[in-house]
């Protein structure tokens, strides 16, 4: 078993990058290793463990900005901005259903470009991360970006961090945008689309101001635990409004009017039930532990019949975020994970094998496939952050 | 303002150059006459003049990627080009480069309403998007206030904000996807109407990078649904303080306006003499607050940021009754440049960003520093995201002004950073503030950035001179500073 290396300080960190780079071993970041099950497998010559670099640093409510150690745990991060009635407004998932793991840290989070339901609104991890302290394949420390929003002051690397999942670099530090909670929540629910394409489109071009859009077919509504849902007896398109209480009554009232027409009825869920629905949805709840999980990103309009064609061919199941931009596809165990077809159904888009086993992930490609020159480009840029090919090899390759 | 020297091998094979660039781009896409290249001598920095080895206006991909091939084949630098009006001096010309402008590339693709989505040339404005789609109720949020001007290709260059940043995001946060041409002559595409990269997140990484990574061809953006309501707010308080104490209490209170922007006395001053725009002269600072959304949730929030400011103290109070009124609010923070340039021969506008708790410190050390250099400042804020733009007046006929005028800009974004803001933050780097990298970034922070242009270009010949003060030779960088092959870290906890 590889060694753990468990620093306590910046400077353990650049000794034990030193170390591997001149010794050509192989590094495997991590906080709490609950995301592990995402990318290839990692043969790595040691664990370098940072969940010791915890605690947040920097919390300013009146800024709308946090600042953390990479290693600071999720649940600590999250207790704090629940005090001050605030959130991470990219709705980060969490691994409990997709990988059986609980925790996570806010490194792993933000390394993984993590995000949810309501990044068609606000975007992704990588639009509220702001900055950060690493260091780089070489046992260089250095910083990019700040702890404000409004900064073109040299390259972005923040955004080629996040979702770089510890290849380029090991995160450190890390200060990030939150943003107030909003007063309340609905959810609108429209049973049995007749055009599910049509509805979502509808629901998401409307003024109303979305911030979740997804659809449920019968099987996995019938799977969740709120009882409007599960007991539709049909599919549930379910759209959130958020805002102060008048603004959502009115905007309730007119969603249920553009899409009573669309379906056999609709419905609304006030905050409770709100909350417990889009969690399930952003955090993968409905397919069984055996099932491999593609997660498919493809234009919003195209995703309805994507993810019909490729649940019928493959016997599969599926739920669809993101107003349809975004379909969980699960389908039942394969050598390939399906992913000729899988691949083969997009004309655009990525897809990513988010859940399969060790064995299955070490030959199939878990990241879209790029262009020629595109796959130059990205090698030019591993080389360039990571010479000695320490941080994660070949995790997103 | 040292730029590097030009190569005078280039130079000597001017004809050359322009020879091969006619072959690749006919007629008048190719401008080698003096007088007409004086055209493209400066951006919106205007202080900055030098004329450019020769102008190329492509009108396709095609042509953008055989200009690249050749001028990297040949060691010939390139400075991409929108419409010249970036305020950092990106397109400021090089004796010995290749001004590559993408004016003709002024296509509207496609406009996709159900992905909420428009794929457009570089060349387009970032009103002409807004225009395009505003018929169906759409608009692009970023809005610089260049905005009529200033194409979308540059935006994504300069990482573009405006007034709605806050609320809305920056460019970065309403791109989806680019085509571009790299130094090489090969064209990528990266992102699409999709959400989201497959591998690493070059379409962040490309966005605000001031041309030195790759030429920009085709773009989609996101449009959202306008606001069903808009309505202004105009506060004014009798200090600094209240305003921003105001500010503070606004965004404490959960609520995220759709603008809010900041402007001092002198500002207020010169903007409602430029035109009436309802601004009371006796306060000492002013906000405007932009609530936008469903109608009653415009009228909820009016209601509560009245009551935040009276607590504040505000002494001026004023809600916009109509679409018209709401204008009238907005048009002197509109102009707020022309209304500084009737007060003052010259002015010079910097751009920096600050934590917001700290704009009374930084106001009051501006005062200090306007004392010591004998100009004055006007300040507009966009209060909401922290990014200051103070406005140094100066007279450049009068001997030393402009020195004077630099150095008290360049103090001014020192104590930016000093405060924790950044150097820009939506006009960029560009040549006005490339010597003062060193003030944010250390040598080793500097040459981790370069480590991507080093990926992209690693001939260093797409703008250089421009961001970063010394462009480290990408073969340098590479080197691993690694010593001894031990365990070098006794201390380290081991499991």
């Amino acid at each position: 078993m590889a060694e753990t290396f468990k620093p306590e300080t910046v400077n353990h960190i650049v000794e034990a990058t030193q170390w591997a780079a001149a010794n050509g071993m192989a590094l495997d970041i991590c906080g709490h290793g609950t995301k592990r099950g995402l990318g290839k497998p990692v043969q790595a010559d040691a664990v370098l463990d940072l969940s010791g670099l915890s605690g947040i640093t920097l919390y300013e409510p009146e800024e709308l900005v946090m600042s953390a150690r990479a290693g600071t745990p999720m649940a600590e991060i999250e207790a704090a901005l629940q005090e001050a009635n605030q959130m991470l407004a990219f709705e980060p998932w969490s691994p409990q259903f997709l990988y059986g793991q609980t925790g996570g840290t806010i490194g792993g989070v933000l390394a993984c470009n993590g995000s949810g339901p309501r990044r068609m609104q606000v975007g992704a991890a990588r639009d509220h991360m702001l900055g950060f302290n690493a260091v780089g394949g070489g046992g260089e420390v250095f910083k990019s970006g700040g702890r404000v929003v409004k900064n073109v002051t040299g390259f972005d690397l923040t955004k080629l961090m996040a979702g770089a999942m510890g290849t380029l670099g090991v995160l450190t530090d890390v200060s990030f945008k939150v943003l107030p909670r909003p007063e309340k929540a609905r959810t609108v629910l429209l049973f049995g689309a007749v055009d599910v394409s049509q509805a979502l489109i509808k629901a998401q071009c409307s003024e109303h101001e979305l911030s979740a859009c997804a659809h449920l077919p019968q099987v996995l509504a019938m799977r969740s635990s709120v009882d409007f849902v599960k007991n539709a007896g049909a599919s549930v398109t379910a759209v959130r409004i958020e805002g102060p209480a008048p603004s959502l009554a009115v905007r309730c009232a007119a969603l249920r009017e553009l899409l009573a027409p669309l379906g056999a009825g609709v419905d609304e869920l006030h905050t409770v039930n709100t909350e417990t629905l889009w969690a399930e949805i952003r955090d993968v709840q409905y397919f069984d532990a055996t099932k491999q999980i593609w997660r498919i990103s493809v234009a919003p309009s195209e995703g309805p019949a994507i993810a019909v064609g490729l649940a019928d061919r493959l016997g599969g199941e599926y739920v669809l975020d993101w107003a349809g931009g975004l379909i969980w596809l699960a389908v039942d165990p394969a050598d390939d994970a399906h992913v000729n077809s899988v691949r083969g159904a997009l004309a655009s888009g990525h897809a990513t094998l988010m859940r399969a086993t060790q064995a299955v992930r070490r030959h199939v490609p878990v990241f879209q496939p790029q262009t020629d020159a595109l796959t130059a480009l990205t090698a030019r840029v591993r080389e360039n952050y990571d010479p000695a090919g320490i941080f994660n090899p070949g995790r997103m390759v | 303002m040292k730029m590097p020297l030009p190569d005078r091998q280039i130079l000597a094979k001017r004809a050359q150059i322009v020879g091969r660039l006619r072959a690749l781009v006919p007629g008048e896409g190719v401008i080698a006459d003096e007088d007409e290249l004086r055209v493209f001598e400066c951006d919106g920095l205007m202080a900055y003049k030098q004329l450019p080895l020769v102008v190329v206006l492509p009108e396709t991909t095609a042509q953008v990627s055989a200009i690249l091939k050749t001028c990297h084949a040949l060691g010939v630098k390139i400075v991409p080009r929108g419409a010249g009006t970036g305020l950092s001096g990106g397109a400021l010309p090089l004796a010995d480069a290749v001004t590559l402008g993408l004016g003709k590339f002024k296509k509207i693709l496609d406009i996709d309403y159900a992905n909420r989505c428009a794929v457009v040339q570089p060349g387009v404005t970032n009103m002409a998007i807004t225009n395009a789609v505003a018929g169906e109720g759409y608009y692009y949020a970023p809005d610089p206030s260049s905005r009529i001007a200033c194409t979308i290709g540059g935006n994504v260059a300069e990482n573009a904000g405006g007034m709605h940043c806050l609320k809305y995001g920056l460019t970065t946060n309403n791109l989806l996807g680019v085509e571009m041409v790299l130094m090489n002559g090969e064209v990528i595409r990266l992102g699409g109407k999709h959400l989201d990269a497959g591998g690493l997140d070059l379409l962040g990484a490309i966005t605000g990078s001031e041309g030195l990574l790759g030429v920009i061809t085709e773009v989609t953006v996101r449009i959202l649904k306008k606001p069903a309501t808009q309505r202004a707010l105009l506060l004014g308080f009798d200090s600094v303080e209240a305003g921003g104490d105001c500010v503070a209490k606004i965004i404490a209170g959960g609520i995220v306006p759709g603008a809010m922007e900041m402007m001092d006395k002198m500002a207020i001053d010169a903007m409602q003499r430029f035109v009436d725009s309802g601004y009371p002269l006796d306060v000492e600072s002013l906000l405007v607050v932009e609530l936008d959304g469903p109608e009653a949730e415009v009228e909820y929030l009016t209601g509560r940021v009245e009551k935040i400011a009276s607590e504040a103290g505000s002494t001026f109070l004023r809600v916009s009754q109509s679409e018209a009124e709401r204008e009238q609010f907005w048009k002197g923070r509109m102009s707020a440049f022309p209304s500084v340039g009737r007060i003052s021969p010259d002015y010079m506008t910097m751009d920096g960003t600050i934590p917001r708790h700290r704009l009374p410190q930084v106001l009051a050390r501006m005062t200090e520093m306007s004392a010591k250099y004998g100009l004055r400042v006007a300040n507009v804020f966009h209060a909401g995201d922290g990014n200051l733009h103070p406005l140094v007046l100066f007279d450049a006929n009068k001997a030393g002004d402009l020195d004077k005028a630099e150095a008290f800009g360049a103090d001014i974004l020192k104590l930016c950073v000093e405060v924790g803001g950044v150097l820009s933050g939506e006009h960029g780097i560009g040549v006005e503030k490339r010597d003062l990298m060193g003030k944010m970034f250390t040598e080793v922070d500097l040459q981790q950035q370069q480590l991507l242009k080093c990926a992209f270009d690693q001939g260093g010949l797409l703008n250089p001179g421009k961001v970063y003060p010394t462009l480290h030779r990408c073969a340098e960088m590479g080197r691993l500073h690694v010593s001894g092959g031990r365990l070098p870290f006794p201390d380290i906890p081991r499991f």
